[in-house]
């Protein structure tokens, strides 16, 4: 009786690894994460459209680091504390919470090209933003004056993302195939309703919706992070804790219910945890594009598909990739700010054309 | 580890596919299922990988009820090779055999010695040893299939369930599969296809026709060359394997001639 299926020989194994970075390399390339992070976040409060000296600016820094802001010069103080700081911090939980997102859906509808966007939570989040100066003066200018903008677009995504739900789902169960389909049909809806609502509004209300609609983390201030702080660190927490399902997932459904995993469960989980991360990041942010779709895929190929490494260095890089587009977005118009969804997309295109062509040719070798 | 399926029913958007199914598998056994396509093979099976609860009757391991355990303990009990897989993009062949550990790890818990060795018999027992490192996406159709094997027994569950294993190979390395399941002491449910493989492998079959339990018991006094006709509409015979000497199933068109032509028939 054979013990193994040896009359095949398996083809030699490449001398090659597997992934580029794996195993302990994976500890290096997070460290090098963290310290490139920390590096742009210095950047991006060191460079403005003011410029200051190095010096001045850490020199307050410090002095709000240790409790003595108060006795810093206030002009000063105003641009580096409370505009460069909070914006490049808000620039790295964005990137962050866009790219665990884009990993979060991705598994959630098994399709390569699905980003953070695919359930149409960001139409979403921009009809419920437009929607609040355009109801201004109508009977629900109370409960939109109430909300403010990042509120009422977070509350748009969030019911957006819960239509997308009950429509996506059979007893409970979700079907890839319908989920995709149902957010692209609700994100055609809100993008619709969204135009048709922008053409009433005047030419000033425009001007600012329209910085919002492209994406910007100008304006941030340090009220506006607690939020997406909690949802980026408890959602990845909890993906984090999934990691393993996820893995056995990548198979497929029926496999992954053989090995043990509660996929129903953990689809619904899937499905909560990207569209809150995704809604809340775009109610302070607006729409950035591609970050959540490019993210993962470079990391994948850097360190393969396995979660455990998948979901840590898409944080980080998510992270780092925003700071560094924010910075490109302030310092290449100089005084003029450009809308950083303009360097995000400019820089997404192009790579999710060559992802398609490369999937197209098979792409078998570098997966 | 006995498996028993008792009146286990089963229906699909509302339509009953499996009717009152009653089989039995015992510790070690093979128990082979059979039938035409669309008799309820895969929905039987997936009352019993827990993709579809059965809307009537009990899968029970070892007395216990399947669909009463917690996703990990049922798949600490019984692992599965799937007829539908997807190529887990992006994970090596090591990764993907060490996703059949999920049962057996605290979601936080790393990788230990014991998993490491668990992944590397797995391969060897498959013949996959040398291909630990290698990407699913650059395997072949065979050699993915072995993988997948590979990850059920790292489950290192006593009952094997299988849905048609031998799709998409080569009569060598059929033989060859159905050899190594057998070999591994484990008790066996497959669906199987090819009715002389049932015959030489299993030790019971169970004949599924329109969701309902045909004929069972051991392989030769099942699949009579009158049943085989009865059940599949084809011509059957049963004689001595002219290499192995054992008996043998072989199956012909209801139209094929003595010199294997199919007859012509006008029609109209």
């Amino acid at each position: 009786m054979a013990d193994t299926l040896t009359h095949v020989q398996v083809r030699p194994a490449p001398p090659r690894r597997p992934h580029l970075v794996s195993g302990p390399a994976t500890g290096v390339l997070l460290a090098a994460l963290v310290a490139g992070l920390v590096a742009a976040l210095v950047a991006g409060i060191s460079v403005g459209s003011v410029n200051l000296p190095l010096g001045q600016v850490w020199g307050i820094v410090w002095a709000h680091l240790s409790g003595r802001g108060a006795q810093a010069d206030p002009l000063l103080s105003q641009v580096v504390w409370d505009i460069r700081t909070p914006r490049a911090l808000l620039a790295a939980l964005a990137g962050a919470g866009l790219s665990v997102a884009g990993v979060a859906l991705q598994a959630l509808v098994r399709n390569p090209l699905a980003d953070p966007y695919v359930l149409g939570v960001s139409s979403a989040a921009s009809l419920g933003a437009v929607l609040v100066p355009a109801l201004g003066g109508t009977a629900l200018a109370g409960l939109t004056g109430a909300l403010g903008v990042t509120g009422a677009a977070f509350a748009a995504a969030v019911l957006s993302a819960l239509l997308v739900y009950v429509l996506a789902q059979r007893s409970g169960r979700l079907l890839d195939s319908w989920l995709v389909l149902t957010g692209v049909a609700i994100g055609y809806l809100c993008t619709a309703a969204t135009t048709f609502v922008q053409l009433q509004l005047n030419p000033t209300e425009l001007q600012g919706m329209m910085f919002w609609l492209m994406g910007s983390v100008a304006g941030a201030s340090w009220t506006d992070l607690g939020v997406p702080a909690l949802l980026v660190v408890s959602c990845l927490a909890w993906l984090w804790l999934q990691a393993r399902s996820l893995n056995a997932l990548l198979a497929g459904e029926e496999a992954a219910v053989a090995i043990g995993v509660p996929v129903a469960r953990l689809r619904i989980g899937l499905l909560v945890a990207g569209s809150l991360l995704t809604a809340t990041v775009v109610s302070v942010v607006g729409g950035i594009g591609f970050i959540g779709l490019m993210v993962p895929h470079m990391v994948r190929f850097v360190v393969g598909a396995d979660h455990r490494r998948v979901l840590p260095v898409s944080l980080l890089a998510g992270a780092l990739f925003l700071v560094l587009v924010d910075l490109a977005a302030r310092i290449a118009d100089r005084p003029n700010e450009l809308p950083v969804g303009i360097f995000t997309t400019g820089l997404g295109v192009p790579f999710f054309l060559w992802l398609l062509r490369r999937r197209a040719r098979g792409g078998s070798d570098a997966t | 580890m006995r498996l028993d399926l008792t009146g286990v029913s089963a229906h699909i958007d509302g339509r009953p596919i499996v009717d009152g199914v009653e089989l039995t598998a015992g510790p070690g056994e093979f128990v082979a299922l059979v039938g035409p396509n669309g008799s309820g093979k895969s929905t039987l099976l997936r009352t019993v990988y827990r993709s579809l609860r059965p809307s009537g009757g009990v899968v029970r391991l070892d007395g216990e009820d399947l669909w009463r355990m917690r996703p990990r303990q049922a798949a600490r009990h019984r692992a599965v090779l799937p007829q539908h897989s997807q190529i887990s993009e992006g994970l090596s062949v090591a990764e993907v055999v060490a996703t059949g550990r999920h049962s057996r790890k605290r979601p936080l818990e790393r990788d230990n010695d014991t998993d490491r060795a668990v992944v590397a018999t797995a391969l060897r027992r498959v013949g996959m040893e040398g291909a630990a490192d290698r990407l699913m996406t650059a395997l072949s159709g065979g050699e993915r299939q072995r993988v997948l094997l590979a990850r059920a027994l790292a489950q290192e569950a006593p009952l094997l369930v299988l849905d048609e294993p031998t799709n998409h190979l080569d009569v060598g390395s059929q033989l060859l599969l159905l050899d190594l399941i057998r070999s591994l002491g484990l008790t066996l449910l497959a669906a199987l296809h090819d009715l002389d493989q049932a015959a030489a492998y299993a030790d019971r079959v169970v004949v599924l026709r329109d969701g309902r339990v045909a004929g069972h018991g051991p392989p030769l006094e099942v699949l009579t060359p009158a049943f085989i006709e009865e059940v599949f509409g084809v011509r059957a015979h049963v004689g001595p394997h002219p290499i192995t000497g054992r008996p043998h199933i072989a199956v012909a068109s209801p139209a094929m001639d003595a010199e294997g032509a199919p007859e012509v028939r006008t029609v109209g």
